[in-house]
C-alpha cells in the first residue's frame, strides 16, 4: 500500500513536470473551461425561459446539476481520460507488454500514467456555477447536504472511472477505440440534465445501466438537501458494485491480451 | 487540393476504383459504424427532454408532435451530413502519413471526399429504415407538400454536407500550422451543439439571439435542412435560406482551399 502511494506520487510528479513545460496550456485550458461552461449553460437558459419548472426542477436547482456536471467533466478530462487514452495507444502499438512486465499492478500503472493538472480549472468554474445557483435559490446548502454530496462525489468519480475502465477493456476486443471514447463523451454529455427529465427507456438506461443519474443528479439532490437516504445508500452499493465489476472485466481482458500475443 | 488541369481527369478516372475501396472499407468496419451512429443519436435523446418541456402545451408554436418530427428529421440529417475529415487530417499530420497521400496522383481532399461519400450507403442501411419509417408514420403530414420544397430540401442537405466538409477541411488543415487543431475543432463543435439546431430547435431562442444565429454558419450545417424537411418555411423564405447556405458553403470551400494549399507547402518544407 505504502509502495503504491509512493508510486502514485511519482506518477503525479511526472505529469506535473510535463504540464509545467506547457504553461500556455494553463491559459488555454482555463479559457476553454470557462467557455464550454458558458456554452453549456445556454440550453438551460433556453429551456427555462419557457417554463419556470420542469419535472420538479427549477432553474436554480437545475444549475446545481450543471455544476456537478462541470466538476465531473473536469475530473474526466484531467485525470481519467488522458491516462486511459495512453492505454489505447499501448494496445494498438503492442507496447502494453512493457507496462504488464513492470512489478506493479497494471491497472494502477495505466490509470495513473498521465494527468492534465491545468484541467483543474473546471473546479473553479464549477464552484462559480454553484455560487450562482444558490444565489438564485436564495439560500445556503446545509452542512449535512454538503457532506452527503461530497460522499456522492467520491461514488460518482469511482463510477466514472469504472465505466472508463470498461470502455478501455473493450479496446482489447475492438480494433479502433477512438469512436468508443467519442461515444462515451457524447453519452456523458446528457449528465448535464436532471435525470428525471428523461423518461421511459432512456430514463431507465441513464439510471440503472449507465448510471448518469448517480453522477450528477443525486449529488445535486444531496446538496439541495432532498436526497432520500435509500437512494444514497443504493448509490454507494452501486458504486462498489461497478468498481468490482470493472476490475473483474479488466483482469479477464488482460488475460486475453497476453494469450493473444504469445 | 491543387487540382491542376491534368490531375482532375486522372482523379475522375480513378473514381470507380476509389469508390469500391471506400465502400469495402465501410463494410469491413460496420461495427464501428454502428458505434458512430450511436454517438450521433443525441437528437433522439433530446426528444424526451423537449417533450417534457412541451408537455404543458405548445412552446413557441412547437407542439409535442412538432418536437417528434423535428428530432427525427435532425437525426436523419445528421447521418447524411456526418463528417470526420478534421480528425482524419489531424491524425495523418501527426503520424506523418499525409506525406503518402500527397505522393499519390489523386488530390487528397478529393480522396477524403470520396471516402466520406462512399461510407454513406452502409450508414444509411443501418440507421435509416427505422427512423424514416417513424418519421413518415408519426409525422407524415409535416413533410414537404410540394415538389419544389422537396427539391430545396435535398439541395439544402447537399449544401449542409458541403459546408460541414469544407469547414472541417479548413480546421483540419490548421494542424499543419498548429501541430494539432483538435482544440479548435472542439470549440467549433461546442458552437455547433448549441447554435445549429442540433439539440435545441432554434425557434426556442429569443428573437435577438436568432438574428445573430442567422449570420453564424452553424444553422446552415443542420438546422436549415431540418426546418425544410419539417415544412417550417414557405417557398420564398426557403429559397433565401438555401441561397445563404450555399454562400456559406462556397466561402468555406475557398477558405479551406487557401489554408490547405499554404499548409501543405509548409508540410513539404518539413520533409525537404
Amino acid at each position: 500500500m505504502r509502495r503504491y502511494a509512493r508510486l502514485f506520487a511519482v506518477q503525479v510528479r511526472a505529469s506535473a513536470l510535463l504540464a509545467m513545460q506547457y504553461r500556455v496550456d494553463f491559459v488555454i485550458d482555463g479559457m476553454l473551461s470557462a467557455f464550454s461552461a458558458g456554452v453549456a449553460l445556454i440550453p438551460l437558459f433556453v429551456v427555462f425561459t419557457h417554463r419556470t419548472s420542469i419535472e420538479g426542477w427549477t432553474f436554480g436547482e437545475a444549475l446545481v446539476v450543471t455544476g456537478w456536471f462541470t466538476l465531473l467533466q473536469g475530473v474526466l478530462e484531467g485525470a481519467i481520460n488522458p491516462s486511459l487514452t495512453t492505454v489505447v495507444d499501448h494496445i494498438r502499438k503492442g507496447t502494453l507488454d512493457f507496462v504488464l512486465l513492470k512489478p506493479a499492478d497494471a491497472q494502477f500503472m495505466v490509470s495513473t500514467a498521465r494527468f492534465l493538472p491545468w484541467r483543474a480549472m473546471s473546479i473553479v468554474t464549477a464552484l462559480g456555477i454553484f455560487v450562482l445557483a444558490f444565489v438564485r435559490l436564495g439560500r445556503l446548502p446545509s452542512l449535512t447536504g454538503v457532506l452527503l454530496s461530497l460522499a456522492m462525489l467520491v461514488a460518482a468519480i469511482a463510477l466514472l472511472y469504472s465505466l472508463w475502465i470498461l470502455t478501455v477493456s473493450a479496446a482489447f476486443y475492438v480494433v479502433k477505440i477512438d469512436n468508443l471514447t467519442f461515444l462515451f463523451g457524447s453519452i456523458f454529455d446528457f449528465a448535464r440534465w436532471p435525470s428525471s427529465l428523461f423518461r421511459g427507456v432512456v430514463g431507465f438506461v441513464f439510471t440503472f445501466i449507465l448510471p448518469l443519474a448517480l453522477m450528477t443528479t443525486y449529488p445535486a439532490e444531496a446538496l439541495l438537501g432532498r436526497l432520500r437516504l435509500s437512494t444514497f445508500l443504493g448509490s454507494l452499493v452501486a458504486a462498489v458494485g461497478f468498481v468490482t465489476f470493472a476490475r473483474l472485466v479488466w483482469k479477464s481482458s488482460i488475460r486475453r491480451y497476453t494469450s493473444a500475443s504469445s | 487540393m491543387s487540382v491542376s488541369a491534368s490531375s482532375l481527369p486522372r482523379a475522375l478516372s480513378a473514381l470507380p476504383a476509389m469508390a469500391r475501396v471506400g465502400f469495402a472499407e465501410a463494410v469491413a468496419y460496420r461495427a464501428e459504424m454502428l458505434i458512430w451512429i450511436l454517438s450521433t443519436s443525441m437528437p433522439l435523446v433530446m426528444m424526451p427532454l423537449w417533450l417534457a418541456v412541451t408537455r404543458g402545451g405548445p412552446v413557441q408554436g412547437m407542439s409535442s408532435s412538432d418536437v417528434v418530427a423535428y428530432f427525427l428529421a435532425t437525426f436523419i440529417a445528421r447521418q447524411l451530413t456526418s463528417c470526420w475529415v478534421s480528425w482524419q487530417i489531424n491524425w495523418e499530420v501527426r503520424q506523418g502519413t499525409l506525406a503518402m497521400r500527397l505522393l499519390r496522383p489523386i488530390p487528397p481532399i478529393f480522396a477524403f471526399m470520396v471516402e466520406h461519400v462512399t461510407a454513406l450507403p452502409i450508414r444509411l442501411v443501418i440507421a435509416m429504415p427505422l427512423t424514416v419509417t417513424l418519421l413518415v408514420v408519426l409525422a407524415g403530414d409535416k413533410l414537404p407538400h410540394t415538389l419544389a420544397l422537396w427539391a430545396l430540401t435535398l439541395l439544402s442537405l447537399a449544401g449542409a454536407w458541403t459546408l460541414t466538409f469544407f469547414v472541417q477541411v479548413a480546421i483540419g488543415a490548421l494542424s499543419l500550422f498548429l501541430q494539432s487543431s483538435i482544440r479548435v475543432m472542439d470549440v467549433w463543435f461546442a458552437g455547433y451543439m448549441v447554435f445549429s439546431g442540433y439539440l435545441i430547435p432554434l425557434r426556442m431562442f429569443p428573437t435577438w439571439v436568432r438574428d445573430v444565429i442567422d449570420w453564424l454558419p452553424f444553422r446552415y450545417q443542420i438546422g436549415v435542412p431540418v426546418e425544410l424537411m419539417t415544412s417550417a418555411h414557405a417557398l420564398p423564405e426557403a429559397l433565401g435560406l438555401v441561397a445563404r447556405q450555399w454562400g456559406f458553403a462556397l466561402l468555406a470551400l475557398t477558405v479551406a482551399w487557401l489554408v490547405w494549399r499554404r499548409g501543405v507547402a509548409r508540410f513539404s518544407a518539413y520533409g525537404g
